[in-house]
């Protein structure tokens, strides 16, 4: 686990979806929306193909906080603004501060960009580092 | 057309998941989730817990069955083709195991609407066998040109 610190960033998690991610994240989710996983059918509804599981980039976020703090356990709450949209084969950067460190507990503002897109915006972690 | 706010506090009938060894493993490789506990259940009991233990994003996969029936309700009106997933919140209890058994109960938060959007939450409460809640997911959906 890192030590955190107030005022200081927590590790990058940086991760790029191959081409058939969102294809095994459905399978592993149970979201099936053909957005996710059929390229003819996201470009017939206007999008550029198809496009990552919000969910997934999510899970990217929580890992991000999870492995900074040691262990899944200690995740206690994740809130997220879905914003713009993710795609596959280009790479997800999760970055992360951490706002308020009081008696082990730690509120971590985090993003995630693609491209220096946001696509995760205004989340924010609380982790509790002393179980 | 304004939004249908008669719906709120509405709850709908529990959904019970049965969480799998393998099925929890899966979702860790999809998530790309390395760390041990959720994929080898020797090194799951070696730090204590009878089973592998679900990454906290697994919430989508118990809970979510309990989401779909208020976003296809009548009731509601919710136009889901023009819907997109604008936030997510999970706030959670003690950690989930593959054998556990969690029932989902969803409700209704709110419904409003703001500058031509209709705003939909929906919270899914998910308890363990035990009656722990293992989490708490507020799901917030935007519905444009209300």
């Amino acid at each position: 686990m890192a030590e955190l610190h107030a005022g200081e960033q927590i590790p990058e998690v940086r991760v790029t979806p191959d081409k058939y991610l969102t294809v095994r994240y459905a399978g592993a989710s149970g979201d099936f929306n053909p957005i996710h996983i059929d390229e003819e059918f996201a470009r017939a509804v206007g999008l550029p193909g198809r496009i990552l599981h919000g969910l997934w980039t999510m899970a990217q976020v929580a890992r991000a906080q999870t492995e900074a703090a040691g262990g899944p356990e200690h995740l206690k709450r994740l809130s997220v603004q879905f914003r713009g949209m993710g795609v596959p084969e280009q790479e997800v950067v999760v970055s992360g501060t951490v706002r308020e460190l009081t008696d082990g507990h730690a509120v971590i503002d985090t993003v995630a960009e693609q491209a220096g897109k946001q696509i995760i915006r205004n989340a924010q972690a609380e982790l509790e580092l002393e179980l | 057309m304004p939004v249908n706010t008669k719906a709120i506090g509405k709850t709908y009938p529990p959904v019970v998941y049965a969480v799998g060894r393998e099925k929890i493993r899966e979702y860790a490789r999809a998530v790309g989730e390395t760390n041990p506990l959720h994929l080898d259940v020797e090194a799951a009991r070696a730090a204590g817990y009878d089973d592998v233990v679900a990454p906290p994003m697994f919430a989508v996969v118990y809970s979510a069955p309990a989401v779909g029936p208020p976003i296809f309700d009548p009731e509601i009106e919710l136009n889901f083709a023009m819907m997109v997933h604008g936030g997510q919140e999970f706030v959670w209890g003690p950690p989930v195991l593959a054998g556990d058994e969690i029932t989902t109960t969803a409700n209704v938060k709110d419904i409003s609407e703001q500058d031509g959007r209709g705003y939909y939450v929906f919270e899914s409460i998910s308890t363990n066998q035990r009656g722990e809640q293992v989490c708490r997911g507020t799901w917030t959906n935007i519905v444009r040109g209300v």
